[in-house]
C-alpha cells in the first residue's frame, strides 16, 4: 500500500520562444515543415521536481554533449490562485519573483517536448525568493558571468509576451496556483558552460544565484 | 487492494474498495460511489504521458508510425479530475477527443532502472482519461500543454490498485464508451513502447520519484466528446473511470 507521499511540489513551468530576437532568427524556418506557421498561444513546457535545485547546486550534465545552455531567466512566483486573469490584473498573481537557471543540453528542434533536453536531474537551478510586489520586471536587466568573467547580459523589454500578458495568455487555459513559478523564457544567444565552469546569474533587485557544472557519473 | 480519496460529509478521506464494488469508509461502513466526492486517488508527483503509444492510434491520427523514441510530454496538477467529474469542452473547439489510458504509479525513487527490474519500481496502476482538444495542436513542444494540460481535462481513478493485483499490466483491455456505445477496444499489449521500456527510457534520463505516474499513450477509437456526453474508460482489474462533459460554464470550477 502506498502511504504518505510527499505533498505535491509547485510546478515550474517554461515558456519557449518568447524573445524577439529568437522569433526573428527563426522567422524563415516557420513557414517551413514541419512548423508551417509561427506559434500562435504561449508554448509551454514544465520544469519537473527531478529538476528542482538550489543556490550553488553542482549540475551534473552527461559527456555527450558535454555542454549546456544556460536559459537564465527570471521566475515569477505565483501568489494566488489565477484562471482567466486579465493582463490589467495579471500581475496581483505574483507574489514574488526568483534568478533562474533553466539549463538545458542545447536543441534546435521544438518539434517535440525537449524531456531529454531540459528536464535531467538538477537541471533548474532556482535562487532566492524574493518576495515584493514592487520589482519592474519589464525594466529589468539580467547578467551571466562564467568563471568570473562577463559573458553575456539581456533585458526583459524584448519579451513577446511581456509579464502580465504571459500570465493573461497561459491562465486563457490553465489554472497557475499559489506556489506555481512562471518562466519568462530565455533570450536570444544564451551561453553554454561545460564541466568545471561555474555559472553565475545576477538581476539587480533580485541577487545572485551561482552553480557549476560538473561531469556527470553514471549511478 | 484498490485505494481512493474522496470527499464525504465535507472531510477528504482514503477509502478502499468494499467487498461489493462499493466505497469503504476508514470506520468501515460502507457507502455507494455516486454517494461521494470523488478526487484523484493520491496527490501525483511529475506527471508524463505518452503520444503515440499503440501503432493503431498513431495510424488514426495520420502519422506513418509510430515514433522509434517514446514521445514524452508532461503535465501539471491542474489537469487533473476525479472519478464522476466534469471536463469542460471550450464552445469554440470543434472536436474534442477522450483517451483512455492505462497510468502507472512509482514507488521508489530510482535512476536508470533495468527493463528487468523495472516492475520492481512500480507501486501501482490507475485508470486515466487524457482529453486533448485538436482544435489547438501546433506544431512547437508538440503537443503542446494548451491541447493537453487544460484545467480538469484528464479525469484519473477512481482507484488506485496495487500492482501486485496485476498479474500481467502488459495484456489488459481498455475501452471507453461515449453514451454508452463502445467506441475505443485495445489492449495493453499492443503498446509500442512497453511498460518496462519506458520506465527503462525515462529513468536513463531523470531520477523517477515515488508518486510519479505515466500515462501511457492511448489506443485507436478516439471520437468527439460533446457538452452532455457521459465518457466511461475502463481498464480491465483496474477501474472504470466516468466523466462528464460540460461546457463553458464549468468556467467558475475550471
Amino acid at each position: 500500500m502506498i502511504t504518505s507521499f510527499p505533498a505535491a511540489c509547485a510546478t515550474v513551468y517554461g515558456v519557449l520562444l518568447n524573445d524577439r530576437a529568437t522569433l526573428q532568427r527563426l522567422a524563415p524556418q516557420f513557414d517551413s515543415a514541419p512548423y508551417k506557421a509561427a506559434p500562435r498561444a504561449p508554448v509551454l513546457y514544465i520544469k519537473p521536481r527531478n529538476t528542482f535545485a538550489g543556490n550553488h547546486a553542482a549540475v551534473a550534465i552527461p559527456a555527450d554533449p558535454g555542454e549546456v545552455r544556460i536559459d537564465a531567466t527570471i521566475g515569477l512566483v505565483i501568489g494566488s490562485t489565477a484562471t482567466r486573469v486579465p493582463a490589467s490584473k495579471a500581475m496581483e498573481h505574483v507574489a514574488a519573483y526568483a534568478v533562474v537557471s533553466d539549463v538545458t543540453l542545447p536543441h534546435e528542434n521544438y518539434y517535440r517536448p525537449a524531456i531529454r533536453q531540459r528536464d535531467r536531474d538538477g537541471f533548474c537551478p532556482m535562487g532566492e525568493v524574493v518576495a515584493t510586489r514592487d520589482f519592474d520586471v519589464s525594466q529589468a536587466a539580467l547578467h551571466i558571468a562564467i568563471n568570473g568573467q562577463p559573458v553575456y547580459e539581456r533585458r526583459f523589454d524584448q519579451l513577446v509576451r511581456p509579464a502580465a500578458q504571459l500570465i493573461a495568455d497561459v491562465t486563457e487555459f490553465m489554472t497557475l496556483s499559489a506556489g506555481d513559478v512562471l518562466l519568462l523564457g530565455s533570450g536570444e544567444g544564451s551561453p553554454v558552460a561545460r564541466p568545471g565552469d561555474t555559472v553565475r546569474i545576477t538581476v539587480p533587485g533580485l541577487g545572485e544565484l551561482c552553480h557549476t557544472v560538473i561531469l556527470e557519473v553514471q549511478p | 487492494m484498490k485505494h481512493g480519496r474522496v470527499v464525504y460529509q465535507g472531510q477528504t478521506v482514503a477509502v478502499t474498495e468494499s467487498a461489493d464494488g462499493n466505497v469503504q469508509l476508514p470506520d468501515g461502513s460502507i457507502v455507494a460511489e455516486a454517494a461521494v466526492q470523488w478526487l484523484p486517488p493520491m496527490d501525483f508527483g511529475t506527471i508524463f504521458a505518452l503520444g503515440l503509444n499503440y501503432a493503431d492510434h498513431a495510424k488514426e491520427i495520420a502519422f506513418n508510425k509510430a515514433p522509434e523514441e517514446p514521445l514524452v510530454f508532461l503535465k501539471g496538477p491542474n489537469a487533473l479530475n476525479g472519478h464522476r467529474c466534469r471536463t469542460r469542452r471550450p464552445s469554440d473547439v470543434t472536436y474534442m477527443h477522450f483517451e483512455c489510458e492505462l497510468g502507472v504509479v512509482i514507488g521508489k525513487t530510482c535512476r536508470n532502472v533495468k527493463k528487468e527490474d523495472a516492475y520492481s519500481v512500480v507501486a501501482g496502476y490507475v485508470t486515466a482519461n487524457d482529453y486533448a482538444i485538436r482544435d489547438y495542436l501546433e506544431n512547437y513542444y508538440r503537443p503542446n500543454l494548451r491541447v493537453k494540460n487544460r484545467d480538469g481535462a484528464t479525469p484519473v481513478g477512481p482507484w488506485l490498485v496495487d500492482a501486485a493485483d496485476i498479474a500481467d499490466p502488459m495484456h489488459l483491455r481498455l475501452r471507453s464508451w461515449v453514451n454508452g456505445e463502445l467506441k475505443q477496444d485495445g489492449n495493453t499489449a499492443d503498446m509500442v513502447h512497453s511498460i518496462p521500456s519506458l520506465i527503462a527510457h525515462l529513468s536513463s534520463m531523470m531520477t523517477l520519484n515515488p508518486g510519479d505516474l505515466i500515462l501511457t499513450g492511448t489506443p485507436d477509437g478516439v471520437a468527439d466528446s460533446r457538452v452532455g456526453d457521459e465518457i466511461v474508460t475502463e481498464i480491465e482489474g483496474v477501474g472504470r473511470l466516468v466523466n462528464f462533459i460540460g461546457g463553458d460554464e464549468l468556467l467558475s470550477v475550471h
